[in-house]
């Protein structure tokens, strides 16, 4: 009888997905709670946290895609108009607008439009697969960019930039012809001052402060400046864990959330960092292996371009934290503490999980 | 032909899809080896610089702990105050060993066994990198001698911190409390409220009395500097700074001579004492005994006084004027009476002939009065005077309950006063409904007569019983208590009076007024409970005597003090206000197991008037010849 429960509950898991994401949440558990100063609440509540998503990965994971490929464009027209009423009656706090209250409690669209946008447009693309033209990469990338317009609005940069990347590799997987990609890429290099008028002022002080963060090592290139001390300092094996000089003396802001990494790299050093880079790499290969193996368009597009998200999640926090990239507030995957982008990415775990498991099935019956 | 086409597409398709998949693979790689480089370059590259940087170069903000306010009596006397001390921290993290470093600073400067306890247990608590002191309070001899060897010590340095000091040490603790560490709790209770940053670099917080009640006001605000801290962990320069705002200083309405008068005159006995000014509320002393030594709880209490202090059967930690709960025995008299009359009950010229007891209809059960026999005819202000038991026997079933109840409920009892210290308990004033609700039982009859005497259910706190005598002196008007009369910010540059707020206000008939006054006045002349007490007082007294039976005695038993054991005697109660016609004190005592409300706890409540009223110190002669003074006959054992 309990076996076959439990026959039950790990039909749709995939073992080794399941192993690397338990491996890194227990990881990332400890690394909190050195972060919070040895607060016990606070990993209970992100244990809490971690609880929920992973059962709705499971829920996800027991979702037939031909179910997600229904409810794509229904999904991305709902979060599309949730993503108007934010701008229009959205609360504020920290001076962006992000919320949405419904009465019920207050929801974060954008955080949906993860997920949507790239359900949306693999949809599109398993829907024109016969007779697809440039037009149609015109239409998805139009799809792409209204959301991401809006969420760029609020201002929400990191989730912004998220989902851009999400939908730009389903575009770039569909067959994006590379002469516009290089185009695009040209293009791009001459509208960057274009760009630069349009940012916000911190946003571009952030990248200024990328090239040079000397030149405001109290203002806004001290999350730079502090988060390199830390992972420098931390050396080859790290200080261990709960004695980061940096991180325990208050130097790390925000080094429970978007800067965790930094607490990690301070106490575990390079042999640390090079362990959690593996960690990530055999979560994105098998999630390569999945897209490879899946057997129509809107699967294939869909479990692509969730791998590649997940990749994107953590170059970019590892590359700000390390100070390559330019400070973009994107977490890094289930080390930093937060309840939304858990639940975001593991439910994009779940779907490739779904389509890796409903696979065989589709193909017998 | 078709299905050939579709399969050569389909195939076609798997390639192109694999190209683009393996692009993407080779982009992932690439990212992953720049990440990669820049954790080498970082980390093993550049690590002796950033391991510099961490450790000789740190811009740190330093919280700027503000200094915590005064606690000044009526007079200005100081009651809490800080002061700097030297002190000797080990960072252990640069110490190395740490055992070692002690042995040789023990070489220099004298270190106990308690100093290396503390340092053992504040040493688990804290980070490596954090200074823990090993010994505290150095003088200058010491502090010169650490500075003229200090080469020999890395890791280890002369600090100065705040501390706080109650310079008159056991006096008043329960009222003005103390500072401790802050613990878990406390850390919860500042998340909680948002104050979390405040406390940055504070180590301590108000444990208990004023100190707590007070915690936002006494703290003051945090201030900060940004500064470039060396590899000592010394300040090198200061980048910017932000100064704290010291927290306020309080006032008290504590006269504290007036505070040791009463406390010596409660000699070796536990009990308690509130002295309420009836006309604004101030209290004039708070009183818990046995006290304790809050200086003990600043630096961190060792374990052993701690479980002395904690288990010791007087429960010195214990603040009886708010968390002590005693039946009001007959200091609960002059309230029933004053409900009986404006009740239209009992008014002149009604008496009653008193045989020493009192029966229900039905009922063989006696109601024994305390005196046998019985006072002979008494009406309603000898009853008083007296403590008639058998004339409140039935005026309270008279009444009924839930009239009494009702209204001397404004007086305060069964609820808290709302004074300013944290954990009052509201005492007990029994109702039919709140039994039924308690033990889902019904009210008997009985049960309404012996509340007539304040015994039964009935169950009152000092506080609440000094406050209700306040009320009675008042004529009916109640006024909030407090200890705090004025606020100083900024070190004193302002004063903020605090707010005089009436609570309540039951309308009494002058006349009705006059019966219980004149009652509670006899009671301190010859013939009253409490003759002694009002010997020889150049002012009026209204007072009653109280026992509250700790041990039940059966019927037809009679109460021997001297074949019980010590601290099953009963206690003594006594309130009283004086002087009688205008009244400026309202006292309540209460002496546990200490017999007789008259010969124990009445005294305590004279020096307190006397040196209140007339501003008599209680000289050693007077206090040798108290002891002396054969006990009035009309001091009966039993009330």
């Amino acid at each position: 009888m309990i076996s076959k429960i439990l026959e039950r509950l790990k039909t749709h898991i995939d073992p080794f997905l399941m192993g690397c994401i338990s491996f890194s949440c227990i990881v990332g558990l400890f690394v909190l709670y050195s972060a919070s100063g040895g607060s016990f609440e606070r990993v209970f509540s992100q244990f809490l946290n971690i609880s929920a998503a992973l059962m709705i990965m499971w829920l996800a994971a027991n979702t037939s895609p031909h179910y997600l490929e229904r409810i794509a464009l229904p999904l991305f027209v709902i979060g599309l108009l949730l993503l108007v009423g934010v701008a229009l009656f959205g609360e504020i706090s920290h001076g962006a607008r992000r919320w949405l209250n419904l009465g019920i409690g207050r929801i974060q669209p954008s955080e949906l439009m993860k997920i949507a946008v790239p359900m949306m447009l693999a949809w599109y693309f398993a829907k024109r697969e016969q007779s697809l033209r440039w037009i149609d990469y015109a239409v998805a990338a139009l799809l792409l960019v209204i959301p991401v317009g809006l969420i760029m609005k609020q201002p929400d940069l990191g989730t912004a930039l998220i989902i851009a990347a999400a939908g730009f590799y389903v575009l770039f997987l569909a067959g994006l012809s590379w002469k516009i990609l290089i185009g695009g890429a040209v293009s791009a290099a001459v509208m960057a001052p274009i760009f630069w008028s349009l940012m916000h002022d911190y946003q571009r002080k952030r990248i200024e402060i990328l090239f040079d963060p000397y030149q405001d090592p109290l203002g806004a290139g001290y999350h730079t400046i502090q988060a390199s001390i830390a992972l420098g300092s931390g050396g080859i094996a790290g200080k261990g864990w709960m004695e980061g000089t940096q991180s325990q003396l208050d130097f790390l802001p925000e080094r429970t959330t978007d800067f965790i990494f930094a607490v990690f790299g301070e106490e575990f050093g390079f042999l640390g960092n090079l362990l959690l880079l593996v960690l990530f790499m055999l979560l994105i290969g098998r999630g390569l292996v999945i897209s490879s193996q899946a057997q129509n368009t809107f699967t294939r597009l869909l479990s692509g371009s969730i791998t590649l998200t997940f990749f994107t999640y953590v170059f970019v926090n590892m590359g700000m934290v390390s100070g390559v990239l330019p400070v973009v507030g994107v977490p890094l995957p289930f080390v930093s503490y937060g309840g939304t982008s858990l639940v975001t990415i593991l439910l994009g775990f779940g779907i490739l999980m779904s389509i890796h498991t409903h696979k065989t099935l589709m193909s017998t019956s | 032909m078709r299905l050939r086409f579709e399969v050569k597409n389909h195939s076609l398709e798997q390639y192109q899809y694999s190209l683009r998949l393996s692009v993407a693979t080779g982009f992932i790689l690439l990212c992953f080896v720049v990440l990669l480089g820049r954790f080498f370059y970082l980390q093993l590259w550049k690590y002796d610089y950033f391991q510099t940087l961490a450790e000789n170069n740190r811009v740190s903000l330093v919280p700027i702990v503000p200094n915590r306010g005064l606690i000044l009596d009526r007079n200005g006397v100081t009651l809490a105050h800080n002061f700097f001390v030297y002190t000797l921290e080990i960072t252990p993290a640069k110490a190395g060993d740490v055992e070692e470093t002690i042995n040789k600073i023990s070489q220099f400067i004298e270190v106990s066994a308690e100093d290396r306890k503390r340092f053992k247990k504040l040493r688990q608590e804290s980070h490596s990198f954090e200074s823990v002191p090993i010994r505290t309070h150095l003088n200058e001899v010491e502090a010169a001698k650490f500075a003229a060897n200090r080469y020999q010590f890395p890791g280890v340095e002369i600090r100065s911190r705040l501390f706080r000091h109650y310079p008159l040490g056991n006096l008043g603790v329960h009222m003005i409390g103390y500072i401790g560490r802050i613990n878990e709790a406390d850390v919860k209770a500042l998340e909680k409220s948002g104050d979390v940053s405040n406390y940055k670099g504070s180590d301590h917080i108000g444990k208990g009395g004023i100190e707590q009640y007070y915690e936002r006001e006494l703290h003051g605000t945090t201030g900060f500097q940004q500064v470039e801290i060396d590899a000592d962990g010394q300040a090198v320069r200061v980048l910017s700074s932000t100064p704290p705002i010291p927290g306020d200083n309080l006032v008290l309405s504590i006269d504290s001579k007036m505070q040791e008068i009463a406390e010596k005159a409660f000699e070796n006995h536990r009990g308690a004492m509130v002295a309420i000014n009836p006309k604004n509320g101030e209290i004039l002393s708070y009183v818990s005994m046995p006290t304790f030594d809050p200086n003990l709880f600043v630096d961190g209490i060792d374990a052993d006084t701690w479980k002395t202090l904690n288990g010791s059967l007087d429960k010195p930690l214990i603040n009886r004027p708010i968390r002590g709960i005693y039946p009001p025995g007959s200091t609960f008299k002059p309230f029933v009476a004053m409900a009986g009359l404006q009740n239209g009950k009992r008014l002149p010229p009604f008496s009653i002939g008193d045989q020493g007891f009192y029966t229900l209809a039905g009922s063989a059960h006696q109601y024994r009065d305390w005196k046998p026999g019985g006072h002979g005819q008494v009406d309603m202000q000898r009853a008083i005077t007296v403590s008639c038991d058998t004339f409140f026997y039935g005026l309270a079933l008279e009444m009924g309950i839930d009239n009494l109840t009702s209204f001397v409920s404004h007086f305060g009892f069964g609820k808290k006063t709302g004074i300013d210290l944290v954990g009052e308990i509201g005492g007990l004033l029994p109702t039919p409904e709140w039994k039924w609700r308690r033990w889902k039982q019904r009210w008997f009859p009985g049960e309404t007569v012996i509340v007539g005497i304040g015994q039964g259910y009935t169950l009152v706190t000092p506080l609440q019983l000094a406050q209700a005598t306040a009320v009675l002196a008042n004529n009916g008007v109640a006024m909030q208590p407090h200890l705090v009369s004025s606020i100083q910010k900024h070190n004193g540059a302002e004063t903020h009076l605090m707010p005089i707020t009436k609570l309540d206000e039951v309308p009494l008939d002058q006349r009705n007024i006059e019966i219980v006054r004149a009652g509670m006045v006899d009671v301190t002349k010859p013939g009253g409970t409490a003759a002694s007490v009002g010997a020889g007082a150049s002012y009026n007294i209204a007072a009653k005597t109280g026992t509250a039976q700790v041990v039940g005695i059966k019927q037809g038993a009679k109460y021997n003090a001297g074949s019980i054991d010590e601290r099953h005697r009963d206690h003594a109660l006594f309130i009283a206000y004086a002087p009688a016609e205008d009244p400026k004190i309202a006292v309540a005592v209460i002496v546990e197991n200490g017999g007789h409300g008259g010969s124990a706890a009445g005294p305590i409540a004279r020096k307190v008037m006397d040196y209140y009223l007339l501003g008599k110190e209680p000289s050693l002669a007077n206090d040798a010849g108290k002891k002396a003074e054969p006990p009035i006959p009309e001091d009966a054992p039993h009330d």
